[in-house]
């Protein structure tokens, strides 16, 4: 009787065995060679630790390393073109977390699927070794994080003595007034960032992604320093005209202390590989004293 | 005032008083409560702030937070629920009188999601364009409700001068879902952040952050006022039904056109500045009318008496109970009209 279930466990394990390592011969062999990405911020990761020649196929809204301009468009987030991406051959896709249809009709097609959801400041450096050992780039995927790591710990210690400044961090609101302000909450990798740049959020309390905060909330928060990171929103031409719209509340220490900055730079907010250098470039808006 | 008008509106409502009676009576009632909520509600916020200090001369008004909470965050947006909610109410009115169906609002003939267009155009295309103190916004919106007025319009009088019903009904039902249409074409040609502040604006929102842009819409809002001025007497008549009010000597073209013009610029207005609020059209006027009867003497002040404290206080609401965070205030004005405008009806039945 005894030895029945001894036989089975053995079998089981045999099985097991022999699965896993079917299934890291596969893992192993298949070094993706035709990549198809839908998200900007990975495909930036693809090219910084060197899978960029394995890339056929990237999102419309790819704009960044230039060696992706000259490459096929699959759709993006809402509109990825299915016939598109097969018609690219890939044998791996890189898909938003929602995406689930995708990732659905790429199972059936056979078409190894990576997911990925934005999150905070450790999910890049996370998704960046997940990444790079999925298309058999660990070492230097490894390396890159490494390094990101590093310049991110510089930019923290550059600031760690400086008293952090109570920031609001606004992505969005309408041209030349205060309405529809969208500012950062309490996570996501911008908030993570402000930290690292010796900012503290000014909805640190708030656990969302972004928060629209009313002008009396503003008023009432008083941040010491207003950045607002908003490659889409405005124009460079329009910079000043746009800070001057936070005139219209004068108690507020940034409105007073001329502490009012608009940035426009598109990497400022792409959780990629160029995150150190964001977390730099707002360091010295906040703390220019540090960088002297 | 004549007794032909006094005959209708009593006739339809229990109400045996006379009419300036019944007038004073709202009028002061829901004035009064008009007065309350707009004199309450700045005293109230996401904040605490003290009265003490709003008005000490001694403390510089740059660097008076309090004073700023007070002027600058919540007397604009009392102002802008006020005259939001009492525009909408008013025109609501109107519109259900004229196309004698108690179903519609001031946004079933197409002036709101024209307005809607027109708003999500310039804040997909037009970033940072601003036309002096105010931003593209709410003019692209007026220009977006003008349009959507100027085509129903048209094609309502276009074969009878006197305006068909069914053909506004219609028209209006099909230009709301055409522009629907090209609304959701243009969000989905563009990016998140202008899809997401897209959204914002159609939940509607007071939270106006100066007296420019209430102070921009007050024109409109004050032509329309005064044509509503002129209408109570025949959309009585109207109501009844345009023969019978034209036997009894109503222009029946002229009334409907200056109430489609009225109430649609008074539309246009209130969309404009605080975006396409639901519920206050349909729901004031006919709790009004459960309260007051159905004589438009009566119904139309009453209305955007009480469309005026309905909104303000609703926003209250929306700024406080999920403070810091806002609740869209459309969302509390449905969530709060819904039911009790059904408790109304179910009691009274």
């Amino acid at each position: 009787m005894a030895a029945r279930p001894k036989g089975l466990t053995r079998l089981t394990l045999v099985v097991l065995l022999a699965l896993a390592a079917t299934g890291a011969a596969q893992q192993g062999a298949a070094a993706p060679k035709r990549i198809v990405s839908l998200v900007p911020a990975l495909t930036e990761m693809l090219f910084a630790f060197g899978a960029g020649p394995q890339v056929v196929g990237v999102s419309s809204y790819d704009d960044f390393p230039p060696e992706v301009k000259s490459l096929p468009r699959v759709g993006a987030l809402l509109d990825p073109d299915m016939e598109r991406i097969l018609s690219l051959r890939p044998d791996f896709v890189i898909t938003y977390g929602s995406q689930t249809d995708v990732q659905t009709q790429l199972a059936r097609a056979k078409i190894r699927a990576f997911s990925y959801r934005h999150a905070g400041l450790d999910s890049v450096l996370s998704t960046i070794r997940n990444l790079g050992t999925s298309v058999g780039r660990a070492r230097e995927s490894e390396r890159l994080a490494r390094d990101i790591q590093g310049r991110l710990d510089a930019t923290r210690a550059r600031v760690a003595k400086l008293r952090p400044l109570r920031t609001l961090l606004v992505f969005e609101r309408d041209p030349a007034s205060l309405r529809g302000v969208y500012a950062s909450g309490g996570y996501g990798f911008m908030h993570d960032i402000l930290g690292v740049a010796g900012g503290t959020d000014m909805f640190d309390d708030v656990s969302r992604e972004s928060v629209q905060p009313s002008v009396e909330t503003i008023l009432a928060r008083a941040p010491e320093v207003i950045l607002e990171v908003r490659p889409m929103g405005v124009a460079k031409a329009d910079i000043e005209k746009e800070r001057h719209a936070w005139d219209a509340l004068p108690s507020v220490p940034a409105v007073r202390n001329g502490r009012v900055y608009i940035a426009t730079d598109e990497y400022l907010v792409v959780p990629g590989p160029r995150v150190a250098q964001a977390a730099e470039a707002i360091a010295r808006i906040l703390h220019p004293e540090a960088f002297r | 005032m004549s007794t032909l008008d006094s005959t209708v509106a009593v006739g339809a409502s229990a109400l045996t008083r006379p009419v300036r009676v019944r007038l004073a009576l709202a009028v002061g009632g829901f004035g009064a409560l008009a007065v309350a909520t707009c004199l309450l509600a700045p005293l109230v916020g996401s904040t605490t702030i003290s009265l003490a200090r709003v008005f000490d001369r001694s403390i510089p008004f740059s660097e008076n937070v309090d004073a700023q909470i007070f002027f600058i965050a919540r007397m604009p947006r009392v102002l802008a629920g006020a005259v939001t909610g009492a525009t909408l109410a008013a025109a609501g009115v109107v519109f259900q009188a004229m196309l004698r169906n108690p179903l519609a609002t001031p946004f079933t003939l197409g002036v709101s999601a024209g307005a809607s267009l027109g708003a999500m155009t310039a804040i997909i295309f037009g970033t940072a364009i601003a036309v002096g103190p105010l931003s593209i916004v709410p003019l692209a919106s007026l220009l977006g409700a003008g349009l959507a007025a100027a085509i129903v319009y048209w094609l309502a009088t276009l074969r009878d001068r006197a305006m068909s019903t069914t053909v506004l009904l219609l028209a209006g039902v099909t230009l709301n879902a055409f522009f629907s249409a090209l609304i959701l074409f243009l969000q989905y040609l563009t990016n998140f952040a202008e899809v997401y502040r897209a959204m914002r604006w159609i939940m509607g929102d007071l939270d106006v952050g100066s007296f420019q842009p209430i102070l921009a819409v007050l024109p409109l809002v004050a032509i329309a006022f005064a044509m509503f001025a002129l209408l109570p007497s025949s959309l009585n008549l109207l109501s009844v039904g345009s023969d019978a009010a034209a036997a009894r000597g109503v222009n029946v073209a002229r009334t409907q056109r200056l109430a489609f013009v009225s109430a649609s610029l008074a539309t246009a207005a209130a969309v404009s500045l605080a975006g396409p609020i639901g519920f206050i059209g349909i729901i004031v006027p006919h709790l009004v009318r459960l309260l007051v009867g159905v004589d438009h003497r009566v119904v139309l002040p009453a209305s955007a008496l009480f469309g005026a404290a309905f909104l303000v206080a609703c926003d209250v609401g929306s700024r406080t109970i999920l403070a810091p965070l806002e609740v869209p205030v459309g969302v509390i004005t449905a969530l709060l009209g819904g039911p009790f405008f059904l408790w109304l009806l179910v009691r009274k039945g």
